[in-house]
Parts: C-alpha cells; sequence; structure tokens
C-alpha cells in the first residue's frame, strides 16, 4: 500500500490508486474536467495539474499512478500558474455564454474558472464555433461550448454500451458527434447530461425552462421500473422541473434510465384532478361527496366474494395497506398485485426477491437469465451487469429471447426446456452454476407471465437449489421485477385471502356476474374490457385505460405529490417524499381510501401517516428497516406442474411506455417513436 | 481547412464493396495482425477503399469495413476523419496537394498556388467544375530539401516554379502524366547544378535515378 505525502499530510491508500485520488484522501479538492470516478482515465483536460517533487514539470494527478514515497504539493504558486494556464487555453474556444446557458450556476467550468480563471482574455483571435449535433429528443447539444473532455464518449462505451458517441476531425475541429448525427440508441443516455462537465450537452425537455438556483430540491424514489433508483425531484411552484437520479452505492450508482429523469412531463398531461361519476354511460364531473356515495350505493347488499380489488404497477404501499385494510373488513378476499398474472408464490419472501441485492451482480461469477430483457425491464441492473461483465471472469447465460444486450452473453434457449434441462443438471450451464462461487439466477415477469408460470419457478428453484445458488451469506436467486408497487404490496400480503380469486378469476367471474364490484388502485396495464357488467372504481392520478372503463373515478396523487413508501426488487424499503402538490381536488392515496371507508361505515384505525405506517409494521416488521434489505428466508415456492414449449417473452415490448405517467409524457412517445423506427429524426444538417 | 467535411447524403452510394481483387487484399491487410487485433487494420483498409472510389471515402465503405472488422462505425469515422489523407467526399480526378508549410512558403509556394488558379481558375479547397481538379493546401509533405512542392495522386513533383507548375497542370489537361519528380533539372536531392562533393564518384549507371 503506498504511502504519500500530499501537502505535508501523509497518506496511505490503496494500490492501484491515482494520485488524484490520493489527494481527495487527504483532503484536497482537485480540480478536473474529464476525470469521472466511475468512468476511465483519460488524462487530457490538464485540469487536475500537481506539483510532485523531484519532477520538472506538473503532473496530471487523475493519470499518474500513486507510488510510494511520492510528495505531491497541490497549492504551490507552480500547481495555481499551471492551472490557471489550462484553465485559459480551455477558455480560448469556450463562448462564455453563461447568461443563457442551462449549465449556468451548476456548471463545472463556471465554478473552476471563478478558482484559476484569469478575469481577463488575452485571445483576440476569432474563437471557434462548432455546429450544434441532433443526438434524439433528450440531449439538447450546444457544442461550440464542447472542451473535449470526452466524458459522455466513455459512458456510451463503457457504462452504457453502445459506443454510438465518437470525436470526429482532430485538434481545433475535432467534434463530439454520434454517427451520421442519429439518435443514441441507449437507455441510459440522458446520463451524459450530468456528466457534461460544461453545457454543452444539456436537457431538451429542461431547456431555458428554469434556473437551478430557483428550484426546490426533494429527495425521493423512482417509480418507473422496480429498480427504485434514488432521485431529487426539482420543484418550481408547483411544478415538476426536472428529475436528477441521486447517489446510491447499493441501487443506481448515480446513474438513472432515461424514462425515469424525462417522463416526469407525463405528470402534467391526462391527469385526473376532479372525481367523476359514470352517468348515463358518460364520466360526469363530480364532487368527492358524490363520488363516495355512488360507491357506498354499489356496495349495498354485496357480500363478500362479490368484491374484488386490483393494486396496479405504481402503487404506494400505504394505498396498499389501506386498501387491504378497507377490503378485509368488506369481508373480501379477492385482492390481487400482480395484475399481469405473475404466477409469483407470495408465501416465501425470499421466492419474490432479488435476493442477492443490485450490488450483489459485481460479486456474482456466473449469471442466468430466465426470460427477462433486463435492458428493457431494468436498465440500471442491465448497467450493473455490464459493469461485472467488464471486469471479466464471469459467464453469462440467456434463456428468453434473443436480444441485444450490452454484454456477451451464451444464448441457451428460448423456452422453459432449457431451465427444465439445468435445473436437472443435464445442461452444461448447470456445471457453470455448480463450479461457480457466486453463481445467480435472475428471473423476469416474462417467465411468470404465463400458464406455467408457477411451474417455471419452481423450476427456478429447483436450479437454485441444485447449483449451489443458496449458501452461506449469498442468495443467488434473483427476481426481477417491472412493477414498483410490486415487492411491497406482496409484502403487505395484497394477495388473494382464502378461497379468494387472482386477477384472472377476478376478470372471469366480473365476466360471469360472480364479482360485482371492482377497485382498481392504478391498475392500467391489464384488459379492462374484461370487467363484464361489474362495478369499477379507479383510483389513480392519470386518465388511461382504468379510468376509461370506470364507473366512479377516484383522483390520486402521482409519485412525486406524496409522502409514500416504495419497496424495491431488492426489498430495500424507500420513502418517497412529497414534492409538488397533487392538481385540482387530488388527493393523497391512502387519505382517499381512509376517507372512503368513513362513508362506507368501515372506518380504518389510522388518521394520520405516522399511524397508517405503524400499521404496515404491524403487518410487515421489515418496513422498520428503511433504506435497508433485510435478507429473506429461503424456503419452497412455485409448483411443479408440466410446462410449455412456448418460448419466453420480455413482458415490456416498449421501454418508454410503461405506465400511465410515461404514457400521458410527449418526451417519451417521441423516444419510443424514435425507438420504433417510425419517424426519421432530423440529422440537423438539413433542416 | 475548417471543420470535417463529410459528402452530403444525395452523393454517398447506396452501398459499398471491396472488388474480388481488393477484397483478397484486405483478408491478407488483416491477416497480418495477431488474433483479437483485427481493428489494426482499419487504415490499410480505408485507403484500400478509397483507392477503389475514385479517391474518396463514402459512408457506405466506413459502414462495410465497421462491420468487416468488427467495430462500431463511429470508431471507424473518427479514424477516418483524423487523418487528412482520407477524403470523405469527392475529389477531382487530379488531386492536388499542395505544400504550404513554412520551407514551401520560403522558396515560393505562394506562386505556385497562384499558378493553380491562373490555369485551373480553382484556389485551395474547390474543384473545377469538370470534376477534373481539386486543390488543396497542406501542411508538410516531408520533401522540403526539394521544396517547393506538391503532390499529385500519389506522385511528387517537386522544385516547382510558376512556369513548371503550369507546363504540369496543362499537360494533365490534356490527359498526359507529367514525369514526377524534380522539376528544374537537378538530379532527385542533390545540389542545384551537380554534386559538390565525391565529384570523382561514378556511380554505375543502374544506380541513378536521372536519365538525363
Amino acid at each position: 500500500m503506498p504511502t504519500l505525502t500530499i501537502d505535508g499530510i501523509e497518506v496511505t491508500v490503496e494500490p492501484g490508486s491515482t494520485v488524484l485520488q490520493a489527494c481527495e484522501a487527504a483532503g484536497k479538492e482537485i480540480p478536473r474536467f474529464c476525470y469521472h470516478e466511475r468512468l476511465s482515465i483519460a488524462g487530457n483536460c490538464r485540469m487536475c495539474l500537481v506539483e510532485q517533487e523531484k519532477a520538472p514539470k506538473p503532473i496530471a494527478s487523475c493519470a499518474m499512478p500513486a507510488a510510494d514515497g511520492m510528495v505531491i504539493k497541490t497549492d504551490t504558486p507552480m500547481v495555481k500558474k499551471a492551472r490557471e494556464g489550462v484553465m485559459e487555453f480551455l477558455l480560448i474556444n469556450h463562448p462564455l455564454d453563461c447568461p443563457i446557458c442551462d449549465q449556468g450556476g451548476e456548471c463545472d467550468l463556471q465554478d473552476q474558472a471563478m478558482g484559476y480563471g484569469r478575469g481577463t482574455s488575452r485571445y483576440d483571435e476569432n474563437k471557434r464555433a462548432v455546429k450544434d449535433k441532433y443526438m434524439g429528443p433528450l440531449i439538447e447539444t450546444v457544442m461550440t461550448r464542447c472542451i473535449h473532455c470526452t466524458r459522455c464518449i466513455r459512458f456510451a462505451q463503457e457504462i452504457a454500451g453502445v459506443p454510438e458517441l465518437g470525436a470526429i476531425g482532430r485538434g481545433e475541429d475535432m467534434q463530439i458527434t454520434t454517427y451520421l448525427e442519429q439518435a443514441l440508441t441507449s437507455e441510459l443516455s440522458g446520463n451524459v447530461i450530468d456528466l457534461c462537465p460544461v453545457g454543452a450537452l444539456t436537457s431538451k425537455p429542461y431547456a431555458f425552462t428554469a434556473r437551478a438556483w430557483e428550484l426546490r430540491k426533494t429527495e425521493s424514489v423512482d417509480v418507473m421500473d422496480a429498480v427504485g433508483a434514488n432521485i431529487r425531484i426539482d420543484v418550481r411552484g408547483r411544478e415538476v422541473m426536472r428529475v436528477l437520479p441521486r447517489l446510491n452505492e447499493e441501487v443506481n450508482e448515480e446513474w438513472l434510465s432515461d424514462k425515469s429523469r424525462f417522463a416526469y412531463d407525463g405528470l402534467k398531461h391526462r391527469r385526473l384532478d376532479r372525481p367523476y361519476v359514470r352517468k348515463d354511460d358518460k364520466l360526469q364531473e363530480a364532487s368527492w361527496g358524490e363520488a363516495f356515495a355512488a360507491i357506498a350505493n354499489a356496495l349495498q347488499g354485496l357480500n363478500g366474494s362479490q368484491i374484488a380489488a386490483i393494486a396496479g404497477d405504481l402503487a404506494c404501499a400505504e394505498s396498499v395497506m389501506a386498501l387491504k385494510d378497507l377490503m378485509g373488513k368488506l369481508g373480501s378476499p379477492n385482492l390481487d398485485c400482480r395484475q399481469d398474472g405473475a404466477k409469483i408464490d407470495p408465501a416465501t419472501r425470499a421466492g419474490y426477491l432479488f435476493n442477492s441485492g443490485i450490488a450483489g451482480i459485481e460479486e456474482a461469477d456466473a449469471i442466468l437469465l430466465v426470460g427477462t430483457n433486463p435492458r428493457r425491464e431494468a436498465a440500471l441492473i442491465n448497467a450493473r451487469i455490464r459493469k461485472r461483465y467488464l471486469r471479466g471472469n464471469v459467464k453469462i447465460g440467456l434463456i428468453g429471447e434473443q436480444v441485444p444486450l450490452t454484454y456477451r452473453v451464451d444464448y441457451l434457449g428460448a423456452g422453459p426446456s432449457t431451465l427444465k434441462d439445468i435445473a436437472e443438471g443435464k445442461h452444461a450451464f448447470a456445471d457453470v452454476l455448480k463450479s461457480a462461487q457466486r453463481p445467480m439466477l435472475i428471473i423476469g415477469q416474462g417467465a411468470l407471465t404465463r400458464a406455467d408460470g408457477a411451474a417455471i419457478l419452481a423450476l427456478a428453484r429447483q436450479v437454485a437449489e441444485n447449483c449451489g445458488l443458496v449458501k452461506d451469506g449469498w442468495n443467488g436467486f434473483n427476481m426481477l421485477h417491472t412493477a414498483a408497487s410490486r415487492v411491497g404490496a406482496l409484502d403487505l400480503g395484497f394477495v388473494p385471502g382464502e378461497g379468494g380469486r387472482d386477477v384472472a378469476a377476478i376478470q372471469a367471474g366480473a365476466i360471469s356476474g360472480a364479482v360485482k364490484f371492482v377497485y382498481l388502485l392504478g391498475a392500467d396495464e391489464l384488459d379492462t374490457s374484461a370487467f363484464g357488467s361489474a362495478f369499477v372504481v379507479y383510483q389513480g392520478s392519470h386518465g388511461d385505460a382504468g379510468a376509461k372503463r370506470a364507473d366512479v373515478i377516484l383522483p390520486g396523487a402521482a409519485y412525486p405529490e406524496k409522502d409514500a413508501t416504495w419497496v424495491n426488487t431488492e426489498g430495500r424499503v424507500q420513502l418517497g417524499r412529497r414534492a409538488a402538490v397533487p392538481p385540482g381536488e387530488a388527493r393523497e392515496d391512502w387519505a382517499i381510501i381512509r376517507a372512503l371507508s368513513d362513508v362506507l361505515g368501515q372506518t380504518l384505525p389510522y388518521d394520520n401517516l405516522g399511524q397508517l405506517r405503524r400499521r404496515m409494521l404491524e403487518a410487515a416488521p421489515h418496513f422498520a428497516a428503511v433504506d435497508k434489505l433485510t435478507p429473506a428466508a429461503w424456503g419452497s415456492f412455485g409448483t411443479p406442474g408440466s410446462i410449455t414449449d412456448a418460448p419466453f417473452k420480455s413482458p415490456i415490448d416498449d421501454f418508454y411506455l410503461t405506465n400511465p405517467i410515461a404514457r400521458a409524457s410527449a418526451v417519451m412517445a417521441e423516444c419510443s417513436a424514435i425507438a420504433r423506427g417510425e419517424t426519421t429524426p432530423k440529422t440537423g444538417t438539413h433542416d | 481547412m475548417s471543420g470535417v467535411h463529410i459528402a452530403p447524403p444525395e452523393q454517398q452510394p447506396a452501398s459499398f464493396e471491396f472488388t474480388p481483387e481488393n477484397l483478397e487484399l484486405a483478408k491478407k491487410i488483416i491477416a497480418k495482425y495477431p488474433q483479437g487485433r483485427q481493428q489494426s487494420a482499419v487504415m490499410p483498409l480505408l485507403d484500400l477503399a478509397q483507392r477503389q472510389h475514385d479517391n474518396w471515402v463514402p459512408q457506405a465503405a466506413i459502414r462495410y469495413i465497421a462491420e468487416m472488422l468488427g467495430m462500431p462505425v463511429i470508431r471507424v469515422l473518427e479514424v477516418a476523419s483524423f487523418y487528412t489523407m482520407y477524403n470523405l467526399a469527392p475529389v477531382g480526378k487530379n488531386f492536388i496537394q499542395v505544400c504550404t508549410t513554412t520551407p514551401c512558403w520560403l522558396r515560393g509556394s505562394d506562386k505556385v498556388v497562384a499558378a493553380c488558379k491562373k490555369h485551373l481558375g480553382i484556389g485551395p479547397g474547390e474543384t473545377t467544375p469538370d470534376g477534373k481538379f481539386t486543390v488543396i493546401e497542406v501542411e508538410c509533405l516531408g520533401a522540403c530539401v526539394n521544396a517547393p512542392m506538391m503532390q499529385i495522386g500519389d506522385d511528387f513533383y517537386e522544385d516547382l516554379d510558376e512556369e513548371s507548375t503550369g507546363k504540369i497542370l496543362e499537360a494533365l489537361k490534356r490527359g498526359e502524366t507529367p514525369k514526377p519528380g524534380p522539376q528544374n533539372g537537378r538530379l532527385s536531392s542533390e545540389p542545384f547544378g551537380g554534386p559538390t562533393t565525391l565529384t570523382s564518384f561514378n556511380p554505375p549507371a543502374s544506380a541513378g535515378g536521372s536519365d538525363d
């Protein structure tokens, strides 16, 4: 372990560290543009120059390996002069248009120019001007501002795994672009906006809408997929202006998928801002009282078995708990949170969690993907797998759709028979799993949302048990969910009770007339035409499929508009915080259910969020361990049975349009159209 | 030169393939590099494509080479746009590169450029309307000892002045191929007016480059 002296402070750093990291360990701040701790080292901006004793010139600390006995100085006049020189060169071709630049106020170049800028320019020649590039509907480019740090190129190549960005030309003519200005095809492309240290790459939807210092910042969690990425919601007034990632090494590192980052404009469109009641076969505006009265009227004389409730993909744990309690009071066992019909076994918690944790992927040395396309279902988990892949010594097998992932996989087969072969040890990949130290299986919803899903789940368990996926200190059985609400609802037991109906049976019952009342808690991604003549209540934030079918609509809050809990695919309990206010008459979801219970004469025993959360702790004690992983005990799950050989299919056809918020977003619609190749993006050269 | 000049889509051919002979040659070039390092062949292959395709590399060829070498397309474009010797837009049949770097400039490269303007009617960076000539200014081509000079196609024409440049251009216009090398009568880079050292040494006839 090398020991260095930095400005007189002795530090010892890990072997393989750089001088810059050693300086940071000593508490010295080193300015930088090209260096980023999650990207490879480029060493081309030269801003991180420091003085090394006995070296004739300043050294670029980001690219210099730390060696034992180095004496580094970071605050000498020589260092300051060298950095001022670098800054002067960087500013030669930088337009200094900070007043009209979206990066203004949160710009590395702006900040560091305060420390190392000369104040006046000695440059009298013409500045370079670069034509802006088209990079898709998400990334705004002002390429004259680019300082060629190449962070975006390295991100696309290394993290996103889509080597589509590059630098063409040379010297002063060097330009960052995609090949012939095509849109980036990555689900993580928005991260280059955060990485860009200047205002060359900025957010297109956010362009010219707000200044960084006007925004109220609220830390929350994302619900666009089941990863539970940590986000910061920036709000001005009542309006969500942008969503940014927040650092969480365990979950999203510092990345965010494009859907999570850019779907927020869907919060402004197609909102349910007041209750509606269907009269004369038309939904008509109503007051809360009228809506509740209509529900009470519909429930009159129904017994519990005629009532059912389905929780959708964005529902928070609080509303799920409240609805479960209400259904209990009404005597209904017909609850389900698996609106896609996935044959998840709710009895064993380990059977529906991503047990190893997302960070656990980095320890895995053999990964079997079953019926999943992680790139679409959980782009950040896909990025973790790629991170692991790049370190080498990992075997990744894929059973399912042959899709372009961002790492090399051994394609093993399309359907359950291959999984069966592995479970029975007849397939070569079984030996790969058995001989691995940290083997892992990731089963997607595509393998479970089919008639033989329970048998496939049992096969997956068999693989886990036979191939040593579950051992001391390691559980490599991982289920990848796509719905933010799913694990929380399973934890709280929002599943059919004794003799209760699941989603398919609820719909069958509705058609046959056995079920007369269905409560949809934000459930849109199911066949909403299959509720027969049942009375349907839709509670949610957007006028999507569920609201269209509903007889009564109760307007709820979307995820940035409520204090709520979500549990991600790992089983990590995370708190979302209220950043904005719901539009119009819309209310927080649990409060709606609480108010309804009062009207129905079945008053729920909690009057505020704290009491409701205590109720949740009773139902599932691990809700107390916020932000932490609570290991789940292994057990039996799935139902062995016959399997068909139909190939697995990912549940997500269109990455950009998976939930009501994303479907209401114009930005997501444009991304989706480009991804499907329906519109030819303008190239920027011929407009 | 400013920026990277890529031919607009209407000038780009829809597809590109090596001729059978060039494909053979390409395979030989790729085979020179060790397993897993085939991408190193990108520069010779781009050159091969340029030679096959009227002295410019179309985007179809860039995609073709990227696929052949298993590289991302943007990486091939990076290489092709980095080196000025690859033309990414059509050039004239006679591609004239006039060196205007300091030694040539001191020895009168301005006059060579002026002669091009006079005889062809085009300045640096331009192509004649008939597509026969393109003139560009380039940095040092490494023939300073014979300054000023220009490169036409693969040949160096050296020790130029206004008159000899005009002669060469007129000969090219007539469809002839003027003799490459020094245009003022000296032998390669020997002193003008004959050798001043080793005067007693008579090289055997076969060793000399001159047939004066």
